[in-house]
């Protein structure tokens, strides 16, 4: 465990008889308990690992509280269940095609938002408001009323209301996170591409979409995580075809076959060498 | 929402070069429109059939439901289930609390002291969130578990007595949603803390202010905003949860959010869940509504 000095700008105490606790709190106290509550976010993550490897002594072969010994087997025979790789590569389908089209939809809407208000943009401020009742309102509630709909209208559940219900709580996702990026975006670069004959069109793909483009990234990865992780939406909406959430929720009922725990540490793998390799990315840039 | 078209738009404003365009005024409406209409059928829409369903009389048997403009359902399902929705609101209390007095200190820590590993703590904390929130809940339901890990341990030590168990109880509600939902407090608190202007603390400092007045007089008064912030996200999503409570809380506490899938789900009772649902709903933007009056409407959203 490393600690980092205080940085600068947390002023140094000028009273004496009060300078060794806070140094103490800032060095020693702060950071062990920040690094507990790390190990406390990890566990279920390293418990979850484990069980990946755990063999299965019992006839049925579903996960089991105790520790059996180690094995390979799980993961040599990871689409072993039928259902759950068809629910994996569901889910994976899903995620991509509402991620496109959220990104997509979310960004010009930030777009918009940012660039146009007052009287260029009437209606802004409800626009707003509905964004975030979207992130705010909770997902029971959303999932419920998108059932109300289908039902009302007699839409049949399956991929296509799934894709629907996913873009509809990633928009307002993607939109607040590209337009915090947006906001310190300077418009005299974009002036300066019309004054050299640049069409909307190209100034739009040659300038203005190259600098906001970190900011798409970072709001279609949100999308995507939101949509790869959603039971509480797909639960109402999914009908028969089961995204993966959904499957291992319902498999749970009667017992987990242990390859969820290596799709699990799959997922988990790719997220977080994505995340880190995002910061390094990142971090070089700077 | 999308409004209508102003027939002839004001386009006078600015530059005159950036308004060459053919139909320049148009393009916020055009940009925001494909958005704009995804939400409102898919969002805005569904919500108003979901109070309208709540006026309507269904048939349990055919799940058929005829307008009928009464308030029928409301009255009857919300005292059918007052003690669910007590349960919501205590066990997403607690979980909201727990989150709070575990997540201060480490966004205190990572925005005061984070240098320049901030991101890379900001990661640690979102870590959850890469493994699937249904397989986050399995998990604790095994570290739980009567021969999991944390109970073995306290009984082999007779910290408790053998016959104590966790699961199946509110205890292993309370935990599983103040787990699930950790990062949703820790980092809007983290931005409060972020935010705070340094050159405030050294003022404070100037004037001969100690560590623990300035803690108590600069920087807890300046993230109050940001600790309201944290409690709604939090505890929204966690009122409404039903998840933890189905894995981790067995047949027993049962919370409104399991009522309303049941009733959705299971017993094709549409206008008492509609109801329940609707009802939920209020109970959420009442805490929006009384935080916008309290703080500004405008600082809540600054922290999503």
């Amino acid at each position: 465990m490393s600690v980092d000095a205080p940085s600068r700008e947390v002023p140094a105490p000028l009273v004496e008889g009060t300078s060794r606790r806070p140094r103490h709190w800032g060095r020693f106290v702060l950071p062990t308990y920040s690094w507990l509550v790390i190990a406390y976010l990890v566990f279920p993550i390293v418990v979850m690992v484990i069980y990946s490897f755990n063999r299965v002594t019992a006839g049925l072969q579903l996960v089991s509280f105790s520790w059996n010994g180690f094995t390979w087997q799980w993961y040599r025979q990871w689409s072993n269940i039928p259902g759950l790789t068809s629910a994996f590569w569901l889910s994976l389908r899903l995620a991509i095609v509402s991620t496109v089209i959220a990104t997509i939809l979310g960004t010009l809407l930030a777009i918009a938002l940012v660039r146009y208000r007052g009287k260029r943009f009437r209606g802004k401020a409800g626009f707003e408001q509905i964004l975030f009742l979207n992130i705010a309102a909770p997902e029971i509630v959303m999932g419920a009323s998108l059932l109300g709909l289908f039902v009302t209208f007699n839409v049949a559940r399956g991929f296509f209301t799934l894709v629907l219900a996913h873009v509809m709580f990633s928009i307002a996702y993607v939109t607040v996170t590209v337009r915090a990026r947006l906001s310190g975006f300077d418009v005299a670069l974009e002036e300066a591409s019309y004054d050299l004959g640049a069409n909307p069109l190209d100034t739009f793909r040659l300038v203005t979409l190259p600098l906001i483009m970190p900011g798409v990234l970072a709001g279609a990865l949100m999308a995507f995580a939101l949509s790869i992780d959603d039971f509480v939406t797909s639960n109402f909406v999914s009908g028969s075809s089961a995204p993966f959430p959904v499957w291992v929720y319902g498999a749970s009922r009667v017992g987990t076959p242990p390859q969820v725990f290596v799709f699990g540490t799959a997922i988990f793998t790719v997220g977080i060498v994505f995340a880190l390799l995002s910061l390094l990315v990142s971090k070089r840039k700077v | 929402m999308e409004q209508p078209l102003p027939a002839h738009h004001p386009g006078g404003v600015g530059s005159p070069r950036r308004h060459r365009g053919r139909g320049k005024g148009l393009a916020p409406y055009l940009l925001s429109l494909p958005a704009g209409l995804w939400l409102l059928v898919l969002f805005v829409v569904p919500l108003f059939i979901m109070l309208s369903i709540t006026l309507k009389t269904c048939s349990p048997a055919s799940g058929a439901c005829v307008m009928t403009w009464q308030w029928g359902e409301l009255p009857h399902v919300v005292n059918q289930y007052r003690g669910q929705f007590v349960t919501s609101l205590v066990f997403a209390f607690f979980a909201t609390l727990i989150d709070l007095v575990i997540s201060f200190p480490i966004a205190y820590w990572i925005a005061f002291y984070g240098g320049r590993r901030k991101n890379f703590f900001l990661i640690m904390l979102l870590v959850p969130f890469f493994v699937s929130f249904i397989i986050r809940t399995l998990v604790w339901e095994f570290i739980l578990s009567n021969n999991g890990v944390v109970l073995s341990f306290l009984r082999g030590n007779h910290l408790v007595p053998s016959s104590f168990h966790v699961l199946g109880t509110g205890l292993a509600v309370v935990a599983g949603l103040a787990y699930n939902y950790l990062p949703f407090t820790a980092l809007p608190l983290y931005v409060a803390l972020e935010r705070i202007d340094r050159r405030v603390l050294n003022a404070a400092n100037d004037l001969y202010a100690t560590r623990r007045v300035t803690f108590m007089r600069v920087i807890l008064p300046l993230a109050i905003p940001g600790i309201f912030a944290a409690f709604l996200l939090t505890f929204i999503p966690a009122f409404g949860d039903y998840v933890n409570q189905e894995i981790l809380g067995g047949t027993s506490n049962t919370m409104i959010g399991t009522v309303i899938q049941n009733l959705f789900l299971i017993d094709s009772d549409y206008a008492g869940g509609a109801s329940l649902s609707a009802v939920l709903l209020v109970i959420s933007l009442l805490g929006i509504w009384l935080y916008a009056r309290l703080l500004g409407s405008r600082t809540i959203e600054e922290y999503l």
